[in-house]
């Protein structure tokens, strides 16, 4: 009987073996995909009993993680919620994480690299892992002075310092409040989600960095740059402004929206300055046909179009589209922003900025600094970059002198400041004709010393009628404030 | 009245004795270690703990050197470990209880491991009177009819109206009076003897080929029927108890001990067929096991209903390799972590190194009761070692494998973790018997009497 009791043996070593392997699969290979899983309530429960480090805007958190009784050790709370949802992101255990709240996820819950050491220390002292700190590069006067201009209405506003690319406001309207996301109850959470979801205006979208609009006449700006920068034309070169332009190719024709001619004289001649005063589409049409696609396309990509910004930050942010391949009266639609031009407010903004930078764009950047969980230890710290040369310093004087004639003497005059030159540009871009066109608006101030450069964009203006709705009488009054707050602080 | 020349067998206590103070040594480590973790305190009753088990243990260990004085030093001390471990977890998940209801803002919450303690008390009291009553396991042997019998009583017994109930729809308890059973535990050892007396007695005839099918000979036909009556028992259990492990694990052992008697593959093939055929029917048949083979195959598509083993492979993720530590974990998580998912609690807090542990212990036990059965002279000494050794890491493999989805998970204790007294307490008695034929299978044969001038006056024939 013995051979049998040998065989019996074997088998139970077969059984014990294939439970250790299976053991071992689970617990040392599957076990980070398990841990992963977002119904793991000892993950929440790990992740809710750390210190989340804080989001500060100065020395101000606009997210923080203040102790608990409960089961769960600390809740996530944002003062400012609806100022500051859009920066701060959103912190769910089950719907995630966003913006900042999912892009600095690793310094904030003190998972980072860079924070090993503070961990091991942490371990040896039995003390709960503590998350670092992350500093913002919102002015909150820009912010306060964007999120109230906007009002009710639906848009954003985007400001930049032009010499460092530093983002001092970034406001989406409407907002949302991520405290009950953040909740302990999964019930609320799924409530505030559910409602989030069936909101048609969409207030967790970032309008100003997530979401592309056509330009409108904003764009002229860049058409501008690019008759500038390629050497045959002056600010004063003058070009054919009739009522309507011809597109080539077709049979349509594309008026100025007066109806009027902005030249003057039998051939209808305007300057390139007056063109962009008074947002003459039929020059500017006439301008890009006769700069070429390619030529149009290249100046967009030198300030930023076709390309990724804030990748550093990762959050989300859309990229501005000037299309490939156009034919002369598509080419002429897309010099004055329409067609398939694209574009973010943060683009917009960029724009401005880099003309006011005297030509050089640098890099937008949202995160000022990190920090350790003790608060001194800098981490890492932004420095600003350029990140293309946009166009030549005299052209990006020229540019702004006629930016400032916008403003002074055409569509802009509603972001004058006083005792301050601003630079400015309108748009209005039609669409359908079902929908509201969209009201943008960029400029920057002081022209000779620009600290700061701003974009709005109004999709929808509930309590504007319709034919009022335009960017010189719309956005540029929000640009004016918020670039008031700037160098009011 | 031994002389120089022939040395004393190793009979091995002294080496039980200091393994077996490791043991509660590791038993009383991981109860400090459970409240250092949880608590942070040294538990304020650790001396009274240490000195408890240390009694209860020394009785085992007294009883052992008078009354199986050859058994395998080994197997005590592995006992007494496991034991320690599930007391010092079951009071581990005491303390969370305790945390979870003061939070919700009750006052007093059950409190399982005193009771589990007072079990083992019980458990080690039967093991010692199952060393005074059978001092001969052979006379077990002739019990075979009426082991049966009381076996296949206690399987009945909670399906008698009035007298068993379910738990969780397993109805695999009976209550008298105040006390509760699980009378299940307790036929898989009666039901062990039983096979191992029937199957020396028919062994010769079962061993007989029939018709040869696919190069093996299989069984003749008229000798299926032993087989097929503990088949239908097991499938029986299944439907009318709604308990597919412990159906699993008789059919499993009977397997085994036919095969181990006749020496003859062809009842692995006949069983495994049998198996296979019940798996599908069972399947097929009933709901509770469609869930189970449902929740075994993909357990994240559904994981409320399929609560339990997402749980368990949650729990045994976070513990990873080197677990949380005791206490530190949330093994509280995991639905009756305290009994059947116990062992997801140990691979938690002592992570993927500690549970390896565990089912080495396992290994280790079952391997010293099937070192019984190979040295064990008789065939009900051998057939009954091995179906005990086997079984009860069967049992192991049966219920670790589920929690850990190797298997399709199924209800079965954990022998010695899980809270239970009857499950423990016949554990016990397991054990005793295992002690019993490791006894006889070492204890040297009796020396051959060598004549000397005064016994040769005694002869009655005298020798040339």
């Amino acid at each position: 009987m013995n051979s049998p009791i040998r065989r019996v043996a074997a088998g139970c070593m077969l059984l014990v073996l294939a439970l250790l392997a299976n053991i071992t699969y689970v617990q040392a290979f599957q076990a980070d995909e398990l841990n992963a899983r977002s119904d793991n309530r000892r993950v929440l429960l790990d992740e809710y009993a750390r210190e989340r480090g804080p989001i500060l805007i100065g020395d101000v958190p606009v997210a923080q993680s203040v102790p608990t009784d409960g089961e769960f050790g600390y809740l996530r709370q944002y003062p400012q919620a609806l100022l500051y949802a859009h920066a701060t992101g959103y912190y769910s255990f089950v719907f995630g994480r966003s913006a900042v709240e999912r892009s600095q996820n690793d310094i904030l819950s003190g998972n980072d690299d860079r924070l090993f050491v503070r961990r091991l220390v942490d371990l040896v002292t039995n003390r709960e892992p503590q998350g670092g700190t992350v500093r913002l590069t919102l002015d909150p006067a820009a912010q306060e002075a964007a999120f109230d201009a906007l009002g009710d209405n639906k848009g954003a506003v985007v400001a930049l310092d032009p010499s460092t690319g530093a983002i001092l406001a970034m406001v989406s309207k409407p907002s949302y409040d991520p405290n009950p996301l953040a909740s302990h109850s999964v019930a609320e959470q799924q409530a505030a989600w559910d409602a989030l979801l069936a909101d048609p205006n969409k207030p967790d979208r970032n309008r100003a960095i997530a979401q592309t609009l056509p330009p409108g006449s904003v764009f002229k700006v860049v058409t501008a740059a690019a008759a500038l920068e390629s050497g045959r034309y002056e600010p004063d070169s003058e070009i054919p402004g009739p009522a309507s332009y011809d597109l080539p190719q077709s049979t349509r024709e594309l008026p100025n929206q007066s109806g009027q001619p902005c030249g003057s004289g039998p051939e209808q001649l305007t300057t390139i300055t007056n063109a962009l005063r008074v947002s003459c589409n039929t020059a500017f049409a006439y301008l890009g046909n006769d700069l070429g696609d390619d030529a149009l396309r290249d100046q967009a990509e030198r300030f930023g179009f076709n390309s990724e910004p804030l990748t550093d930050e990762d959050l989300n942010a859309a990229t501005s589209v000037f299309p490939a391949e156009l034919d002369p009266p598509q080419t002429a639609l897309s010099a004055i922003g329409q067609f398939d031009v694209r574009a973010t407010p943060l683009q917009i903004a960029m724009v401005s900025a880099a003309v006011a930078n005297g030509g050089a764009l640098m890099e937008p950047y949202l995160i000022a600094e990190v920090r350790g969980p003790d608060a001194v230890t800098v981490l890492e710290q932004t420095d600003p970059e350029e990140l293309s040369r946009a166009l030549s310093t005299d052209s990006a004087r020229e540019l702004t002198d006629m930016m400032v004639e916008v403003v002074e003497n055409g569509t802009g005059e509603n972001a004058q400041m006083d005792g301050v030159r601003v630079a400015g540009k309108t748009g209005t871009a039609q669409t359908t004709e079902d929908r509201p066109p969209f009201a943008w608006f960029t400029s920057f101030a002081p022209a000779d010393d620009a600290q700061v450069a701003v974009a709005v964009v109004i999709e929808e203006a509930p309590d504007t009628a319709r034919d009022d709705i335009g960017g010189g009488r719309l956005a540029a009054p929000i640009a004016r404030a918020v670039m008031e707050a700037v160098l009011g602080s | 009245m031994t002389d120089a020349t022939t040395p004393t067998p190793r009979r091995g206590r002294g080496t039980e004795l200091a393994l077996l103070i490791f043991a509660v040594g590791i038993a009383t480590m991981a109860y400090v270690a459970v409240d250092l973790g949880a608590l942070g305190r040294v538990p304020p009753n650790t001396m009274a703990y240490l000195a408890g088990l240390s009694v209860i243990t020394g009785i085992a260990h007294i009883v052992v050197r008078s009354w199986a004085p050859y058994a395998d030093p080994v197997i005590l001390p592995l006992v007494v470990t496991l034991n320690g471990l599930g007391l010092a977890m079951i009071h581990r998940l005491d303390l969370a209880e305790a945390e979870a209801a003061a939070q919700a803002g009750e006052s007093g919450s059950t409190v399982d491991a005193p009771v589990q303690l007072t079990w083992m008390v019980v458990g080690v009291a039967l093991f010692v009177l199952v060393l005074a009553l059978v001092r001969d396991y052979r006379i077990l042997s002739r019990f075979t009819y009426t082991a049966a019998l009381l076996g296949i009583v206690l399987l009945l017994l909670p399906i008698v109206p009035g007298l068993g109930y379910a738990v969780r729809g397993a109805q695999i308890w009976i209550q008298i009076g105040p006390m509760t059973f699980q009378p299940g535990e307790a036929a898989k050892i009666v039901l062990i003897v039983a096979f191992a007396g029937y199957l020396v007695r028919t062994k010769d005839a079962l061993a007989l080929a029939g018709r040869r099918v696919l190069g093996v000979d299989l069984p003749r036909a008229r000798d299926l029927g032993p087989i097929l009556v503990v088949w239908v028992t097991a499938l029986g259990i299944l439907a009318f108890q709604r308990d597919l492990g412990p159906s699993l694990l008789l059919f499993g052992i009977f397997v085994l001990m036919i095969y181990v008697a006749t020496e003859r593959i062809s009842w692995i093939v006949v069983g495994v067929a049998l198996g296979l055929l019940g798996g599908l029917a069972a399947n097929a048949a009933f709901g509770h096991v469609r869930t189970r083979i449902e929740g075994w195959l993909d357990p994240f598509s559904d994981t409320d209903r399929f609560g339990q083993i997402v749980q368990s492979l949650y729990g045994l993720a976070y513990g990873g390799q080197i677990g949380t530590g005791l206490g530190r974990g949330r093994p509280d998580l995991v639905p009756f972590a305290e009994s059947d998912f116990i062992a997801a609690a140990f691979g938690e807090e002592l992570g993927l190194a500690g549970l390896m542990a565990i089912i080495l212990i396992y290994a280790l036990l079952a391997s010293r009761g099937l070192r019984a059965a190979l040295v064990l002279r008789d065939p009900f000494g051998k057939l009954l070692a091995t179906g005990l050794a086997a079984g009860l890491l069967l049992q192991v493999f049966i219920v670790v494998g589920g929690v850990t989805k190797l298997i399709p998970l199924t209800g079965l204790t954990t022998p010695f973790l899980s809270l239970g007294g009857s499950s423990l307490v016949m554990n016990w008695v397991l054990v005793a018997l295992l002690m019993r034929l490791s006894d006889a299978a070492r204890r040297p044969a009796p020396p051959i009497q060598r004549m000397t001038v005064d016994d040769a006056v005694t002869q009655v024939v005298r020798l040339p």
